[in-house]
């Protein structure tokens, strides 16, 4: 038993959802209590769908339970045909029904029928949402796909992109940027999915030459077992960052039997200015800042390594919350010398992230949450996804104009270089005494109040306040605001690991001196 | 589905139609239950789904470290590997050191736990027994398989009822107030209850858990919400009649509520019009402001809180909106007689309805405004009806003088909104 004040993904049977609710012509038939149809806001209200998902729910009673669950779950399949007419039927259960073996897959067999039933087995008290969605996609790529023959003469230059679902974070945007980029390289994109795929598309995935791969927390299994059955490659880059996308674009040309060119003239890198705005002197400040980083493993990892390699960050902290893809992310964490965090508690996350005092955090709506708590800035880069991950306005991840996107996004929650040196200068100003924050950051973080003392009394409770001398706390107030915690924090950790008592001017300096080795 | 005339409504025979419902389980109820008891903490014994469930509809309530968490049952739990028990209580024990505020825990009983009969009232005497005196535990079914929405709040308030017995000495309140409202609004009916002469009043739930009113057999109660059949069999049982009366929506269904209780106290009607009447005057011209948005609508209720026969009685009665169809995802019919006979004759009441043949017989009908869950209301905008998330019902203050108005802003706002964006001068000039 596990105690979830909140969690970062949902049941299994929500991934199978957003398995059905990307695709056309499939719905899903699932044996459930009423109260799981709750899972419909997800898609209506968070991403605001036009439609409710493909999804009927058997809704049974307490007072069915005596009579024959079996029979609703018989005749909501047979309803569900009536009038959804789908081209391929799904059927599950939720996790009270798996307490009630009812066996929906081979209920829904002996149906009859003509239309094609894809059993699921999710077991609800073992996975989560990831799994059940690859787990979903997988099975009905096996079954629409398993028989078919692959083409003798594939071009060189087609893929599929896999991956892409309901819910996922930008992954709508992220699709347009990527196929617009292999198009540009000359690659046709045969196939989307499972996002607007059909059953008859999934079958026709042979038919190209390789897969694009995503999103591996969804996509992996399949694209593997379509290695496996037609020999067809799949790509291992996640196209985040411009780094990234040039490594991306790289690995397909590769794929697609084109000639290597450099990064510059690589066709689409053009739109990139992430790159050159990360060399532009205002960016000076941007070196070394701390930086925790916290998602699904892949956008985790691939956040990392863009805010390491490509802005000049310090990443301070990687965790992740889908254990399926620990091992990637233990290896990743070696790359930046930090210990790995794999959990799904919010707690722990939360721990983590005031122990390692980043100056900016990159993680879930959790911890956005848990950053303005903190008064840390932050971005969002991965799901669980929240209706703020779904603008109105093209925002991708992926690709170049995916990079461009990261780079406006991490950066404008930072103070920015010019404004950071100018406030320094007129920290006697009366604008910009302690509680004026800059005025663009307010749509980022709270109105300080006194959250400096709150934080340092994490650290070190003991040496606080009263052990400094009143020349020491004057000096102290003349450093910026915004840098004045960690000023404070370093100097009560020097002071008590040399048990100097009180702190002085000359002790604040030496700290400055120590910490700045 | 039961479609029933008001006139027969008390017939109980009426078949229910099976299909898919599309309603919350009782455990929804938590999100405005754990507001409401200050020092309360709700811990549901349940599956992963039932934790999405609670964040998802809580939405942003979540991340304030809020007063509810879900025990969630793995696969050894269910395999026997471990003990049930004691799994629990080490899921209680982590629980009461990072929260020592706590002053009541409530256990929640989901669809698992009851599957598998998990006995949660046993696990709370036991658990209660542990942690006494600092901390009182108790126990409810908010599962879906056997509650929706509010009848989470309905079984919650019946194990109070049902547990607060003991308290030696105290006196037993006059007069009990059962179901969830609002602070201010309890607030503003305290005030009236004393203009009125009534000075023993106590609501139910109570804001900390240790004020739970005593209840003897002197005792006369009556129900702020329709949906509390649970909770008044509770009252009942233990000696205590009830105060029948429409529900306090609208100025109305305030006014009618309020005399109801002033005529069980003796209270003269010159003072009860007295007391009432300014409010009454206010809540009339709050309304008043709405009405020519709403006059002659046609609504179309789908099932959700159990609220939905007050709220057509209101819609019809105080705005001159037209109803057509009220469902409800259960009608306790001896409680909303009064709103239902007040209904037009031939407005059509559906309970248990089949989703799928409820938004049929919508679209059908083609209403002015669609008041569903979220679930619907978007595909329905986008089907171009207008539509009001009725879940808002739940959470607002909609109750008594000062929030008649209010309630009829909820209906008329999708309507407003329409107009706005509609007649804005640019759309006005690119049509004509
Ligand atoms: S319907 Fe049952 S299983 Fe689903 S969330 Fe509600 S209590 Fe949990």
């Amino acid at each position: 038993m596990k105690l979830a004040m909140w969690t970062y993904e949902g049941p299994p049977h929500v991934g199978a959802m957003r398995i059905a609710a990307s695709m056309k012509d499939v719905h899903l038939v699932l044996h459930a209590p009423q109260g799981d149809t709750y899972a419909d806001l997800l898609f209506t209200m968070i991403a605001r769908d036009k439609a409710r998902p493909p999804v009927t729910y058997t809704t049974f009673q307490a007072r069915d339970l005596s009579g024959s669950t079996a029979d609703i779950f018989r005749q909501a399949c047979r309803d569900a045909i009536d009038r959804f007419r789908p081209g391929l039927l799904l059927v599950s259960a939720s996790c009270t029904a798996e307490l009630l073996q009812d066996d929906p897959g081979g209920l829904a067999s002996a149906l009859g029928g003509d239309v094609p039933i894809i059993p699921l087995e999710l077991p609800s008290y073992q996975k989560k949402e990831f799994w059940g969605a690859a787990e979903t996609f997988y099975r009905l790529v096996r079954a629409c796909a398993g028989g078919q023959q692959r083409p003798e003469d594939v071009p060189a230059n087609s893929c599929n992109i896999l991956g892409p679902t309901a819910l996922g974070f930008r992954n709508r945007d992220d699709v347009t940027e990527i196929a617009g980029l292999l198009e540009a390289n000359g690659i046709a994109v045969r196939c989307v999915a499972p996002l607007g795929a059909t059953p008859a598309d999934l079958a026709a995935l042979p038919q190209a030459a390789f897969n694009v791969v995503l999103y591996p927390e969804i996509a992996e299994s399949a694209a593997r077992w379509l290695q496996k059955t037609f020999a067809m490659p799949y790509t291992t880059t996640i196209p985040i960052g411009a780094k990234a996308t040039h490594a991306f674009l790289a690995e397909v040309r590769a794929l697609a039997g084109l000639p290597r060119l450099e990064p510059a003239s690589l066709p689409g890198a053009q739109a990139d200015r992430s790159a050159w705005y990360a060399r532009s002197v205002d960016s000076n400040y941007l070196t070394n800042k701390r930086v925790f980083v916290f998602g699904d493993a892949a956008h985790a990892i691939a956040s990392a390594r863009v805010a390491a390699n490509e802005f000049g960050f310090r990443i301070c902290g990687l965790g992740g919350y889908n254990r399926e893809f620990a091992r990637e992310l233990r290896a990743a964490a070696a790359e930046f010398g930090v210990e790995p965090l794999v959990t799904d508690d919010h707690l722990e996350v939360e721990d983590a992230i005031t122990a390692s005092q980043p100056e900016l955090v990159l993680g879930t709506q959790m911890e956005r949450h848990i950053a303005k708590r903190l008064r840390i800035p932050c971005a969002v880069i991965s799901a669980p996804a929240h209706v703020q991950d779904f603008p109105a306005r093209y925002s991708p991840q992926m690709g170049f104009e995916g990079a461009n996107v990261l780079f406006d996004s991490w950066v404008h929650p930072l103070m920015m270089g010019l404004e950071e040196h100018l406030l320094a200068m007129f920290r006697d100003d009366f604008e910009f005494h302690d509680n004026a924050a800059a005025s663009h950051l307010a749509a980022h973080s709270p109105a300080p109040a006194a959250p400096q003392a709150a934080a340092a009394g994490t650290t070190t409770a003991t040496a606080s306040a009263g052990a400094w001398t009143p020349d020491a706390e004057k000096e102290l107030c003349k450093i910026p605001f915004f840098v004045r915690g960690k000023a404070r924090r370093n100097t009560e950790r020097f002071a008590a690991e040399r048990g100097i008592h009180p702190i002085t001017v000359d002790t604040m300096y030496d700290a400055k001196a120590h910490f700045s080795r | 589905m039961t479609v029933l005339r008001p006139h027969d409504c008390d017939a109980g025979t009426a078949q229910r139609q099976r299909g898919q419902r599309e309603v919350f389980c009782g455990l929804t109820s938590i999100i405005w239950l754990h507001r409401k008891v200050q020092d309360a903490f709700f811990l549901v014994v349940g599956s992963r789904t039932c934790a999405h469930l609670l964040q998802s509809a809580a939405g942003v309530m979540v991340f304030s470290e809020p007063r509810f968490a879900t025990a969630i049952m793995e696969e050894r739990d269910l395999a026997g590997m471990a003990d049930m028990n004691d799994e629990l209580d080490a899921v209680v024990e982590r629980l009461v050191t990072r929260r020592p505020d706590i002053r009541m825990l409530v256990l929640v009983g989901s669809c698992p736990s009851e599957v598998i009969k998990f006995d949660l009232a046993r696990a709370a005497a036991r658990l209660d027994r542990r942690l006494a005196p600092d901390c009182r535990v108790t126990s409810y079914s908010g599962s879906g398989i056997e509650t929706t929405f509010t009848q989470g709040e309905d079984n919650f308030l019946a194990s109070l009822v049902e547990q607060s017995a003991g308290h030696d000495g105290q006196q037993p309140a006059r007069l009990v107030v059962a179901g969830c409202m609002a602070d201010v609004v309890e607030d503003q009916f305290s005030r009236l209850f004393e203009q009125l002469g009534i000075e023993d009043f106590a609501f139910l739930p109570p804001r900390r858990s240790n004020a739970v009113p005593v209840i003897g057999p002197q005792t006369r109660f009556i129900l702020a919400q329709p949906y509390l059949g649970a909770t008044a069999a509770a009252l009942q049982a233990r000696g205590p009649r009830r105060i029948d009366s429409i529900f306090p929506l609208g100025e109305v269904g305030t006014t009618a509520w309020l005399s109801a209780v002033a005529d069980a106290f003796g209270v003269s009607r010159a003072r009860f019009e007295q007391v009432v009447a300014a409010p009454r005057q206010r809540a009339r011209e709050a309304i008043a402001h709405y009405r020519p948005r709403l006059e002659g609508r046609r609504v179309f209720l789908f099932p959700d809180s159990q609220l939905e026969p007050s709220l057509a009685r209101f819609l019809v009665t105080e705005t001159g909106a037209r109803i057509v169809e009220v469902g409800s995802p259960y009608l306790h019919r001896e409680l909303v007689a009064g709103e239902l006979a007040i209904l037009p004759p031939g407005v059509p009441v559906s309970e248990v309805a089949d989703v799928e043949r409820q938004v049929d017989r919508c679209r059908a009908s083609d209403p002015d405004l669609i008041v569903c869950g979220l679930g619907l209301a978007n595909p329905f905008e986008a089907e171009g009806y207008a539509t009001k998330w009725s879940i808002e019902f739940a959470f607002a203050p909609i109750h008594g003088y000062e929030q008649a108005g209010d309630l009829a802003e909820l209906f008329a706002r999708p309507l407003i909104r329409r107009a706005v964006l509609d007649d804005a001068p640019a759309t006005r000039e690119a049509l004509s």
